[in-house]
């Protein structure tokens, strides 16, 4: 569906477009290595497609920043130097994950309030609903107020 | 002429609606029964109108009459019959047509169907409806008119993006929009509803038909869609959060839980108010999706800034609808009386909790979905929200919803016995249990979290047969009258359990693809191979094929297994010269549990092809399940209590609905 929508609205966009996804020339030879760029690089959108991360799309500047990946970690760059590489470059657009900061504290945080505001909401509506609970039977105080009202009426009823 | 045609039908369509606007809720407020009944033929014309002009557009394309604009942009005369038709919707415009085409038919269904209505709701539904064909009306003539001429006609058109010119593709969208529109009755009933002031159990009644026709057709379009990225993106990938995607996610999501909701308010008169909010939601969801697709905004806020007459006016029907339904609601909500206690253990509750985990899942896809557009529209900080975020999110909302999802229907209503009902599901959780440590045995080396994803597999199918095992007293009584009870079970308990365990098919699918693929990325000269789980790939030679409007460079794959020959696969890359673009064609082996997905890639160099090729462990679980889904949803459709124009008679009398 995300190329539906590309096709739909911009069908130049990747006309003629069909490089390749991860090439194996592109590879590395240390399969530790490799496992590594390919993890990073599903965390790194590719900037001119829809949504795709660099691992799945087959632009060719998503295979430029593939390339890019593999040299940092070939030059023994931990997982973030990389990310601090790609994104001091293109910024945090880049990342495929927003970092938590104050711009993403509503994102980050906003599914848990909905959680808990379900919750508040399905307590509130439960209590509503809560019918008399008759098979629980009186409590003590109960029983002694239904007593007390039976007596009240029944003095009534002999005064009149 | 027959295109002026389509146009001026289309023009009188918008007559026709802004009377069945106008007249009946006239009616229906002053209480004069003819004015309401100008509802119905009102409605009837407005389909055929509607229909005239969707047939003339079609009869353009099918003749390739390329002097009509929207021909020439999508069309081209060497394209196979199939995708000329499918190009009428495969674009903006007519797409637009074929979503008016849609909710005129449902306004129609009810004029023709609706007799057991009372007057006034039926005549408040169809106005309520009609405005929203007048706004998409108004849309189409004066934003995005699909009869535009041209003159000099041109000889041959540009042709059809190769992406659309597929089979589930062709058939998708169809299926979407009938979802999409189809919350544009319930909307239409919620809004006619809080005008009355009134809602009761016939309301309810209504509502749940409708709700299930647009689940189901939603249910469809969504996988349709899953399964066609999956073969055609050239990687295996089947779901990817991307904001069209999750546009088509939301209102599904919101349905469903409407879906559970109005079964409470149809059996127990509880939760009205939330099921009338849950209506004006999903409708509005649908909304918002046609917006986010339509309007371009998802590209970048700055496209929607370019070209913004369109956009700007679904943005004023989103918030007319939107704005003024939820007005109305917080208006008249508070007058309708709810009734119908229930203790905190009972299934009233379980769908209660159903419902606020959906809420929190949708609202979760709302924000990760808008948050980067208003981000970059307030700020011009530009964030991307990926695939991880709604990993992190959204999986721990419906974890625990799943795990609930057998309990439920096993409850009664009111006040349950939990003891019992968990007593029910003994066989399946130990069947659960078994499945994870199976699992683990078997695959201790993948992601530690997939054995438990199999066992919430298992507990979903198993607790939907258990709920089936236990209504038809299964092993409790003899054999002969189990099945008796089998066949009088209703319809919509075959419905319930049928999409249950379809949902775990579904996850069993997901859980296989995401923790168990083999994937094998190399370059070969005809005649070399490769292995992939257990399978030895051959490239035997790779060769030139014409198809209808396009030309394909072929690889022929030997596929073999322990030295036994499988077959050959063909995997194809295709170059369409009309529209000059290309676009690659997975070949797929299934045998059910799996799939061997190949891939052919560019020429390498020194005679050598790159060649990609995965092993996608119980990929197919994932439609199969999905549309065990969608038979459930059928099965409830078809159950005798909500057939269209059902008897009301001594029949439906002595038909109860047993075991509820």
């Amino acid at each position: 569906m995300r190329r539906l929508l590309a096709a739909l609205l911009l069908s130049f966009a990747f006309a003629g477009a069909a490089a390749a996804l991860v090439d194996p020339s592109e590879r590395l030879a240390d399969p530790a290595q490799e496992e590594r760029a390919r993890e990073i690089s599903k965390n790194l959108r590719c900037l001119v497609c829809q949504n795709q991360s660099i691992d799945d799309s087959d632009a060719e500047l998503a295979g430029d920043l593939r390339r890019v990946v593999r040299e940092r970690i070939a030059a023994g760059d931990s997982d973030e130097e990389v990310y601090d590489y790609v994104v001091a470059r293109y910024g945090e657009f880049v990342l495929m994950t927003p970092p938590f900061e104050p711009a993403t504290w509503a994102l980050w945080l906003g599914p848990v309030f909905f959680v808990l505001a379900g919750a508040g909401i399905a307590i509130l509506v439960l209590r509503r609903h809560r019918g008399p609970a008759a098979d629980e039977g009186l409590s003590r105080e109960e029983a002694a107020r239904v007593a007390v009202l039976m007596k009240d009426s029944g003095h009534s009823d002999d005064a009149r | 002429m027959i295109v002026e045609l389509g146009h001026f039908a289309l023009v009188l369509a918008l007559g026709v609606s802004l009377v069945q606007m106008a007249v009946p809720a006239i009616g229906a407020h002053r209480r004069e029964a003819p004015l309401m009944r100008v509802a119905e033929p009102a409605a009837l014309l407005q389909f055929a109108l509607v229909a005239l002009a969707f047939a003339a557009l079609t009869y353009a394309f099918v003749v390739s009459d390329f002097s009509v604009k929207l021909v020439y942009d999508n069309s081209h005369s060497a394209k196979p019959l199939i995708y000329k038709v499918s190009g009428v919707w495969g674009n903006h415009e007519g797409s637009m047509v074929l979503w008016v085409l849609i909710l005129a038919l449902f306004g129609a269904l009810v004029a023709l169907f609706g007799n057991n209505l009372p007057d006034t709701l039926r005549a408040r539904v169809l106005a309520v409806q009609a405005s929203i064909a007048v706004a998409f009306l108004l849309f189409i003539l004066f934003t995005s008119n699909p009869f535009l001429r041209l003159d000099p006609a041109p000889f041959e058109g540009q042709g059809l993006n190769p992406i659309l010119q597929d089979r589930a593709l062709a058939f998708h969208p169809p299926w979407l929009y009938a979802g999409y529109v189809g919350f544009s009755m319930t909307f239409s009933f919620a809004v006619a509803a809080l005008i009355e002031g009134r809602v009761d159990a016939s309301w309810a009644r209504w509502v749940r038909p409708w709700t299930l026709a647009a689940w189901l057709s939603l249910t469809i379009g969504i996988a349709m869609g899953s399964w066609w990225a999956y073969y055609t993106l050239g990687w295996g990938g089947f779901w990817f959060w991307d904001p069209v995607e999750n546009a088509s996610l939301m209102p599904w999501i919101a349905g469903t839980a409407l879906l559970h909701s109005a079964i409470v308010a149809e059996k127990r008169g509880a939760l009205k108010s939330w099921t009338i909010l849950l209506a004006i939601l999903a409708f509005s969801l649908s909304l918002l999706g046609t917006f986010l697709v339509r309007s371009g905004v998802l590209t970048s806020v700055h496209a929607f800034a370019v070209d913004p007459a369109r956009g700007s006016f679904i943005l004023g029907i989103l918030i007319v609808f939107v704005g003024g339904s939820l007005a109305l609601y917080a208006w008249r909500a508070p007058m309708l009386k709810t009734g119908g206690l229930f203790a905190p253990l009972s299934r009233e509750s379980a769908l209660l909790m159903n419902n606020m985990l959906l809420s929190a899942a949708v609202a979760s896809v709302f924000v990760g979905t808008l948050y980067p557009l208003l981000l970059d529209g307030l700020t011009g900080m530009k964030i991307t929200v990926g695939p991880p975020f709604f990993n992190y999110t959204f999986v721990p909302i419906f974890v625990p919803l799943l795990c609930l999802v057998p309990l439920g229907p096993l409850l009664g209503w009111k006040r349950a016995d939990v003891k019992a009902a968990a007593e029910r599901l003994l066989a399946a959780a130990g069947l659960a249990l078994v499945a994870c440590l199976a699992t683990f045995a078997v695959a201790h080396d993948g992601p530690w979290l997939a054995p438990f994803g199999m066992a919430l597999a298992v507990w979903l199918v198993a607790g939907a047969a258990s709920e089936i095992a236990w209504r038809i007293k299964l092993f409790s009584t003899p054999l002969a009258e189990s099945l008796g009870r089998a066949r009088r079970l209703p319809r919509a308990a075959w419905g319930t359990a049928l999409a249950h365990g379809g949902l775990g098919i579904a996850v069993a699918g997901i859980v296989g693809v995401t923790a168990w693929r083999a994937e094998l990325i190399t370059s070969l000269a005809p005649g070399e191979s490769a292995e992939i789980a257990g399978y030895t790939l051959t490239l035997e030679q790779v060769g030139l094929r014409d198809g209808p409007n396009y030309e394909a460079t072929v690889g022929v794959v030997r596929v073999a297994r322990d030295g036994r020959e499988l077959g050959t696969l063909l995997p194809e890359k295709r170059r369409f010269p009309a529209e000059r673009q290309e676009k690659t064609e997975a070949a797929i082996r299934t045998n059910g549990f799996a799939d061997l997905y190949v891939v052919l890639g560019e020429r390498a160099g020194d005679g050598k092809w790159v060649l990609r090729a995965y092993h996608n462990n119980l990929a197919p679980w994932i439609w199969i399940g999905g549309a065990i889904m969608a038979l459930g949803g059928a099965m409830s459709l078809m159950d005798r209590r909500l057939r269209v124009g059902a008897p009301t008679g001594a029949r439906a009398r002595l038909a109860p609905a047993p075991a509820e």
